[in-house]
């Protein structure tokens, strides 16, 4: 795997929207052409050589290719937007939308990145070592198509909205979230180690949540069923397992009501 | 305002029988001329090995106004990476796939060809804003259609059999709401809703009004026929969407007989049924769901009073628009996606559903034949537009695709061989042991000359007579020589090689090359003075309307550049 290093050397004014920023973008195209890949700062459309430091080489393909960003990236948005292989690892914060409608491949933010990260996502790998901002791995707004398959991993904790109309795929939260998580699910699956503040799963059909800690304010549209033993993400524990949202609508499997499943550790 | 010789094209004009003549078009001072006419610093289009017709003409299309603004409101994902980035030099940001915004609309049928556009449901209440944003799309002529099927006063005036009533009302109404026709959504249906119900068929009495759908269809024809207005009644009628349909819409299309038009604007029509597509169901259930096309067709053909538009089904992601509330709500029941629901007052109601026509759903396919079917049914094509009932069926941008499919039957049996449930889809529908191909000449009936005619405007718009309006397209495809891909023919139609509007050329081959003023058209009926009628107006306005009744009339800032049809039925 071929490496290109983005060194922030201009910080931009404005936020800059850097969604060419993507191993399929940058496969097999040299320093130069990847310098002269177009970004916006706000409405005015530059080079990307214009604020980064290019080193390095891109690979044949985008399976072939890593893309490390070093400097401040905090005000960089849709890193990694629709790629669909290879690696991105950027080395301190960056903005939203990072690996948005991202296909496959990896990213790896070693710092903390602000709202719709893993926006409808449909595969591959998004790690944040921080904290993520609100409407992680969640729909577009107004669109009931989220999260559909890959992995989100955040060590850090996550803001409201986690995983809203999630569909498939995995999403990890290892600290606390607040509200809203799995709202209008059909699908996947979330799982919060900490606390959630409440109105978990509301209006979900399908798919589960599991949930570590408390949650402070648990939604009247869910029941509890038994207790039940999993083991989740490498931990066993028991599981108080509820089903809802009852006040929605459910579809039948084979003759069976399918509910969401929200399991609160016991 | 520059002169222009459209030369050596194929010309295609149905009013003036010109076939695919070789011959050449003239324009000047913003009108269709006599080439004689023309001085000598014309500039000349070299139009050989090209189509050349009338600008297009929209019968049916929602594009502006209340529900399309709530759609816009409801889709923030329609504009989702499906927005161009400002390309042309004159033209502004485009946005949005199935609910573009006023910029696109304009631009869009500009680079189709096509010179006017009809609103189709304009909720009386937010007509000031309808205008607003017609003014606002450019290009572009328009005009809209009042929506009445459920109006308070037509309700009670017919429940009394009072046509005079009724008409002077109206008359007062197409000239508050600067309207062009009388549309009639789900007649009484939606009324009904109110009360959590509906009207499935013609003889279900409105709840409170205590009158059926059938004595509302009978009536505003009527009323319309009184006041010999350039368009027929233009109806979108009961039980839209559901299996076995057909039944109600050939009952309805029955309720025209005996009725002749009454107008000095040349249609033939007293009843025009929009988007019979949706209305030409069979089965009784989705599982058994099957076209009637042929049934409804094989009526229509015989009936020289009524028309027709197609509704056609596109295969697409879209949003579904309509005053037929109740039809929205149940639509919403099917796909669980998103709805709104509007209620106006004491004029009518709308819902808006996002709606995927998958390609690889059976009903959707066979919705998709039914469309299709209507058209190559049709014996008359004179009597027969091309729509979409944008954006319900699918997007209007697809009109050319829709084209394709007419013209080639190669195209439209490719794809229906690809479906998923092709088999069923076969049995289901016609469509496959149909051999008919549209020629250019129909097809200029459908999109100009027909809808023109049948909008009571053929003395404007739809011809390349000299003296109409300066509206010619252009198109990059030679009848002699088809292309042996028939994708080509949706792309010519898509982006027209020439399009002139009023004699200014406004694009070519898709570019924005200017955006002169647009009009908007609208019907001023003088009726005999009826001192009830004012009285009933001002009183409703005092009782129930959230708005005064100064304030209801379209001001004319509105509709900077308007077009009025003079009627007295005075005289």
């Amino acid at each position: 795997m071929k490496t290109v290093t983005l060194t922030m050397k201009n910080k931009p004014e404005l936020i800059l929207e850097c969604n060419n920023v993507t191993p399929d973008a940058f496969a097999g195209k040299s320093l130069a052409d990847i310098g002269r890949l177009e970004v916006y700062e706000g409405k005015f459309r530059a080079p990307l050589a214009d604020y980064f430091e290019i080193a390095g080489e891109a690979g044949e393909t985008a399976a072939d290719t890593r893309i490390v960003m070093k400097g401040d990236c905090k005000r960089v948005k849709r890193i990694g937007q629709k790629m669909t292989a290879g690696e991105i690892e950027i080395e301190g914060d960056a903005d939203m939308y990072i690996g948005g409608w991202m296909e496959g491949g990896r990213i790896h933010v070693k710092g903390n990145v602000d709202a719709f990260c893993g926006m409808a996502m449909k595969g591959g790998e998004l790690l944040v070592d921080g904290d993520a901002g609100n409407y992680l791995g969640a729909a577009y707004r107004g669109d009931w198509r989220g999260m559909q398959g890959g992995l989100i991993r955040v060590k850090g904790n996550t803001g409201n909205d986690t995983a809203t109309f999630i569909n498939g795929g995995t999403i990890i939260v290892e600290g606390n979230a607040f509200i809203h998580v799995s709202t209008h699910g059909e699908g996947g699956t979330v799982v919060i180690k900490g606390d959630v503040e409440g109105r978990v799963g509301g209006q979900m059909v399908k798919g589960d949540v599991y949930v570590f800690g408390n949650i402070q304010y648990m939604l009247p549209g869910f029941k509890y069923m038994e207790d039940v033993e999993k083991e989740i993400d490498g931990t066993k524990a028991t599981f108080a397992h509820y089903i809802g949202d009852l006040g929605e609508r459910h579809p039948t499997s084979r003759g069976q009501t399918v509910y969401a499943n929200l399991y609160v550790k016991a | 305002m520059g002169e222009y010789l459209i030369k050596n094209g194929f010309v295609f004009d149905p009013v003036q029988g010109i076939n695919g003549d070789k011959s050449d078009v003239a324009l000047k001072d913003g009108k269709i001329v006599e080439t004689t006419a023309l001085s000598s610093g014309a500039t000349v289009i070299d139009a050989s090995g090209m189509t050349v017709m009338a600008g297009g003409v929209d019968i049916h299309s929602h594009v502006a106004g209340a529900k399309v603004d709530v759609g816009r409101l409801l889709r923030p994902e329609d504009k989702l990476f499906k927005s161009p980035k400002k390309t042309g030099k004159v033209s502004r940001v485009e946005m949005g796939y199935s609910v573009p915004t006023t910029f696109k609309t304009g631009y869009d049928y500009t680079r189709m060809g096509y010179s006017f556009v009809m609103e189709a449901a304009m909720p009386p209440l937010e007509a000031p804003h309808t205008h607003e944003e017609m003014r606002d799309t450019p290009i572009i002529d328009m005009a809209a259609m009042p929506v009445y099927g459920n109006n308070w006063f037509m309700l009670e005036y017919l429940k009394n059999g009072e046509i005079e009533n009724n008409a002077a009302y109206s008359a007062w109404l197409m000239t508050a709401t600067k309207g062009f026709a009388i549309k009639v959504v789900n007649p009484g249906g939606t009324e009904a809703w109110g009360w959590g119900l509906n009207c499935t068929t013609i003889h279900d009495p409105v709840p409170y009004f205590d009158i059926t759908p059938a004595e509302i269809i009978k009536g505003l024809i009527e009323t319309n026929e009184y006041l010999r207005l350039p368009h027929s009644i233009h109806l979108h009628p009961n039980n839209l969407g559901n299996p076995g349909n057909y039944e109600t819409t050939l009952e309805t299309l029955r309720l025209a007989e005996g009725y002749s038009p009454k107008s000095d604007f040349g249609r033939e029509q007293v009843l025009h049924n929009t988007h019979l597509q949706f209305h030409s169901y069979g089965g009784d259930s989705w599982g058994n769901f099957e076209s009637k096309a042929k049934e409804v067709m094989d009526y229509v053909n015989q009936q020289k009073n009524l028309t027709i538009d197609l509704g056609c089904v596109t295969l697409d992601e879209t949003t579904t628009m309509t005053a037929d509330g109740p039809f929205e709500h149940h639509l919403n029941g099917l796909n669980h996606l998103k709805w709104a629901n509007t209620d106006v007052e004491l004029e009518t109601a709308a819902g808006v559903v996002p709606y995927v026509y998958g390609k690889n759903v059976k009903v959707c396919d066979i919705q998709w034949a039914i469309g299709l079917e209507i058209a190559l049914f049709a014996k008359d094509m004179m009597r027969t537009f091309l729509t979409t009932d944008h954006p319900n069926a699918g997007p209007f941008f697809r009109y050319p695709r829709i084209i394709k499919w007419l013209m080639s039957k190669q195209s439209r049996d490719e794809l229906l061989h690809s479906f998923k449930w092709a088999d069923r889809v076969i049995a289901a529908t016609n469509l496959e042991s149909i051999d008919r191909e549209m020629t250019f000449n129909e097809i200029a009936q459908m999109t100009r000359a027909g809808p023109a005619k049948a909008l009571g405007i053929a003395h404007m718009y739809g011809s390349l007579k000299p003296g109409m309006n300066g509206n010619v397209a252009v198109y990059n495809i030679n009848p002699e020589h088809m292309p042996a891909d028939p994708d080509e023919i949706e792309k010519a139609f898509l982006r027209a090689a020439y399009v002139f509007k009023d004699g200014v050329m406004v694009s070519r081959d898709g570019e924005i090359l200017a955006t002169p003023p647009k009009l908007a058209l609208w019907v001023n009926a003088k009726v005999p003075e009826n001192a009830q009628v004012r009285r009933d107006i001002y009183e409703k306005f005092r009782k129930y309307y959230s708005v005064n009744l100064e304030n209801y009339p379209v001001r004319d800032e509105l509709a900077p550049n308007q077009r009025v049809i003079e009627l007295d039925i005075t005289a």
